[in-house]
């Protein structure tokens, strides 16, 4: 493997348990890691909606999301970026959500995808 | 009398616009899966100017699975039961999909 | 499909020999998972196997080798957070390993 190192953001964009993106979007996130590639992960649009605690995931037969997205930081993947105005248009407030995040309006979204070298949608 | 099933979230698909603009007196709306999601609050507006008479549910095992808690006052769970009883008590369904 | 007979009792296994169902772990289904991979277990070993259970009950994933240091670092100090330590107790892939014998599902994104 070479040693040179590639910066990657991944973006959620789509909502839990719907469909296999989000679950597809953290297995590349841990794969990344596993790597050690400096990652971040963006939420924005219905993404945000994964980050909503205490799913019981259960009842629909499913494998639990938000236990595995706090498992993130023992991958030490620790920059979570999430759409402000996201959040807003789903009356969900910041402190909804209990992972470490940093809020970013429309801006700091377009400078944050800049200063990648490759990006991810799911 | 319809009841008209809804299964994205408001942003992924036009299931939920199309279904509002298709609805009578009388009518029902039940979210289902990434439908419930349609009850956060920040979502109230879109259902402000429906016709009173119309009820509106949600499917409780689909807003558990997603962490969904101060959902809109509007929107009565229903269990799987709940379910079967509606789809019998209105003759028609019409799925948003 | 295959199963491990533990006590007389069939526990159905995957073919890699990870348990199908987590409520099927007990002690003597954990020595006999071991015994198979050639470990003796000792209390070195119960403290990991114990802490992985607690991660996945938690996470409800089974750790990749990084995270898993990092909680056994953790819980049991830095001594033993360390990959050396844990090759010595569970030797090749200490991640898949460990799972397998604490009872998990295979970890994934594992190298």
């Amino acid at each position: 493997m070479s040693e040179a190192k590639k910066s990657f953001l991944i973006i959620n964009r789509k909502a839990p348990y719907g469909s296999s993106a989000a679950r597809d979007a953290l297995d590349v996130a841990l794969t990344i890691s596993v790597f050690e590639q400096p990652l971040s992960l963006l939420f924005m649009g219905d993404g945000v909606l994964q980050l909503l605690p205490e799913h019981i995931a259960s009842e629909i037969g499913q494998k639990n999301l938000s236990a595995n997205l706090a498992m993130l930081e023992m991958y030490d993947i620790d920059r979570l970026y999430v759409c402000r105005q996201a959040l807003e248009q789903r009356g969900i407030r910041p402190a909804d959500i209990r992972l470490n995040i940093t809020l970013l309006d429309q801006n700091g979204i377009a400078a944050l995808i800049k200063q990648q070298d490759q990006v991810l949608s799911f | 009398m319809t009841l008209h099933l809804i299964n994205k979230t408001p942003s992924e698909s036009s299931a939920l616009s199309d279904s509002l603009s298709a609805v009578s007196e009388g009518d029902a709306l039940l979210l289902i899966e990434n439908g419930v999601y349609a009850a956060l609050q920040g979502y109230a507006e879109l259902f402000t100017r429906l016709p009173g008479s119309v009820q509106c549910y949600l499917l409780e095992h689909d807003a558990d699975a997603r962490g969904l808690k101060q959902l809109n006052q509007e929107f009565l769970p229903i269990d799987y039961d709940g379910f079967v009883e509606l789809s019998c008590r209105y003759g028609k369904v019409v799925s948003w999909f | 499909m295959e199963n491990l007979d533990v006590n007389g009792q069939a526990i159905a296994i995957d073919n890699e020999g990870y348990l199908r169902n987590l409520e099927d772990w007990s002690k003597e289904a954990a020595m006999q998972l071991a015994q198979q991979e050639g470990i003796e277990l000792t209390d070195a070993h119960w403290e990991i196997l114990h802490l992985l259970r607690d991660f996945y009950q938690t996470y409800e994933m089974s750790p990749a080798m990084r995270p898993l240091i990092k909680a056994v670092a953790a819980k049991l100090g830095s001594d033993k957070g360390k990959s050396i330590y844990l090759m010595s107790l569970f030797p090749g892939s200490p991640a898949k390993l460990a799972s397998k014998i604490a009872g998990l599902p295979k970890p994934t994104n594992c190298l």
